[in-house]
């Protein structure tokens, strides 16, 4: 029966599809991922809520360890250039990726600004996804490990209140750390609740304006971790 | 709202498919541990299929539950929520179904 009119001459027919959503998203991602491969690039994402310190962490890994390894990165944002000009005056290859009115980057828009950027290889690139505890969780882009950031402004909950954005963490940096006295923010319990979404997950807590444990991230990155390949590996 | 392009993904997908032909409805299968919302697929459903081959097309979701396997006490447990939690008190579950984001089938005229 013609399923628009109720009638018997408009043939229908049912076609089966059994497809992913995303595999359109997914099948440009596993395209990202083997050309980094093939270059020894390895690509963090990195998540977070907005002012969580996406930048001023990047800002200091450029500074600490640039001369180790090369370092370019993808900024995410709905509008404005503002963090892709914080990243380079620290001297890095940046480009800057508008979303517009789009709350998360995806494959595309990661191939083309792999694209423009050109890394060099064997260097370390990092993705700065739009500042959302959501919708960037959903969408592969192609990289290595994800890395969620929550700084210890935003509350203890925050990992039970967004789960899915932490359940698919590598690791997860519990940032500001030097504001601990002056903020109520119990870190013990903030481990257990990440552990209570995601128990496979690296924690790491530091302060990026001060500095402090910065060094356990650095060694997360170097590739002491399962989440990630180390650089040039392969 | 990365239901937005979530749609745009499913709409791109059928239209491809439906190679002109008039689409009449489409059924997806959306897991409860996917942070997608059916209300928002639907409301953004009608806005991406305008002027496509689907345009008017009915969009049916076939909600799955969430299911994790405790490995501490064996059992099968529906989430009730994205936090994978066992009666028995256990957090160490295994998830078997939930995060299902598919295009099951759509009919064409």
């Amino acid at each position: 029966m013609c399923a628009t009119c109720g009638c018997h001459s408009h043939p229908t027919e049912t076609i089966t599809l059994e497809q992913k959503v995303l595999a359109k998203n997914d099948s440009l991602a596993a395209v990202n991922r083997s050309r980094l491969a093939q270059r020894k690039i390895v690509a963090v994402n990195l998540m977070s809520s907005p002012g969580a310190g996406k930048t001023t962490l990047l800002e200091r890994t450029i500074r600490d360890t640039g001369a180790v390894r090369p370092v370019a990165v993808v900024e995410g944002d709905q509008e404005t250039l503002l963090d892709a000009e914080r990243i380079r005056r620290t001297g890095c290859a940046v480009v800057q990726v508008n979303t517009g009115a789009g709350c998360h980057l995806d494959a595309a828009m990661m191939a083309d600004a792999l694209d423009r950027l050109d890394p060099a290889d064997g260097s370390l690139l990092f993705i700065e996804n739009v500042g959302n505890l959501v919708c960037p969780a959903l969408f592969d882009l192609g990289e290595g490990g994800k890395v969620v950031i929550v700084s210890v402004t935003e509350g203890t909950d925050k990992p039970l209140k967004y789960p899915y954005m932490f359940a698919v963490a590598d690791l997860v940096v519990v940032n500001k750390v030097d504001l601990l006295p002056y903020v109520d923010f119990d870190l013990a319990a903030c481990r257990r609740h990440i552990a209570t979404v995601n128990p496979t997950a690296e924690i790491v807590a530091l302060s990026a304006t001060t500095g402090d444990n910065v060094e356990s991230w650095y060694d997360w990155l170097a590739g002491g971790s399962p989440g990630l390949p180390p650089a040039g590996a392969g | 709202m990365h239901e937005l392009s979530i749609t745009e993904s499913i709409v791109d997908a059928v239209c491809e498919r439906a190679a002109g032909r008039p689409v009449h409805s489409v059924k997806v299968e959306v897991g409860k541990l996917t942070a997608v919302v059916p209300a928002a697929l639907l409301f953004c459903f009608d806005l991406v299929v305008e002027g496509t081959v689907a345009q008017g097309a009915r969009l049916d979701i076939e909600e799955r539950p969430g299911v994790a396997h405790c490995r501490s006490c064996g059992a099968d447990t529906v989430l009730a929520d994205a936090i994978p939690l066992c009666p028995c008190g256990s957090a160490d579950l295994d998830v078997t179904a939930g995060r299902e984001l598919r295009i099951l089938s759509m009919e064409v005229g």
